[in-house]
């Protein structure tokens, strides 16, 4: 199964899937970190992907979203953002939206408690 | 090897001449870095779409095989 196949796979397998360097428990980079930090504290179920672990994986999700860097969210198969959208997106309250209209339960009380804490 | 904040800005003005493009060291190391760019060019992208028309300006630099630039936060918007 080529790079491409098992990413295009992984995408369609969970509602919500972050690629991210180490994993949701154990994130081995500040962005990752950040993102999956989010995730986890808006109680949204994701499947976690360690890059680390799959050389394949961390060059072919580059080329498959065409997006350099990781980490990098998915929601129902399709490119949010990496670190620097998501986290604009959880302020703005855009991202809130996007799990409402694409059907994933999410905290809202904690996603007010992340822009509360932001000022 | 580290970049230095005009060479990123010069990757980025090649492809956006008019733009405003502010770059910040974040930590000192020539390696995590923020960039503001402000184009017309954006009117109309989303977000998605406008930072990848800016990592494309910086042809691989970005977390690469050298991975010369591991780290930038980016921001991009159009003129208010």
């Amino acid at each position: 199964m080529s790079a491409k196949e098992k990413i295009q796979s992984t995408i369609d397998s969970a509602d919500v899937v972050l690629f991210m360097k180490g994993s949701k428990s154990m994130p081995q980079c500040g962005f990752s970190s950040r993102v999956a930090g989010v995730l986890n504290f808006m109680g949204v179920e994701f499947s976690d992907v360690d890059v680390l672990s799959d050389p394949d994986i961390r060059q072919g999700i580059k080329d498959f979203s065409d997006w350099p860097t990781i980490p990098q969210l998915y929601v129902k198969g399709e490119f949010v953002g990496g670190c620097d959208i998501i986290t604009e997106m959880t302020l703005s309250g855009e991202l809130d939206q996007l799990f409402e209209t694409k059907g994933v339960t999410y905290n809202k009380e904690a996603a007010d408690k992340i822009r509360e804490a932001n000022g | 090897m580290a970049m230095e904040a005009h060479d990123i800005e010069a990757l980025i003005r090649a492809s956006f001449p008019e733009a405003k493009i502010t770059i910040t060291d974040l930590a000192g190391d020539g390696n995590h870095w923020a960039a503001e760019v402000v184009d017309e060019s954006f009117r109309g992208m989303n977000r998605v779409q406008q930072q990848r028309a800016v990592y494309a300006s910086l042809k691989g630099k970005m977390d690469g095989a050298q991975g010369e630039l591991h780290a930038l936060a980016l921001t991009t918007k159009a003129p208010e």
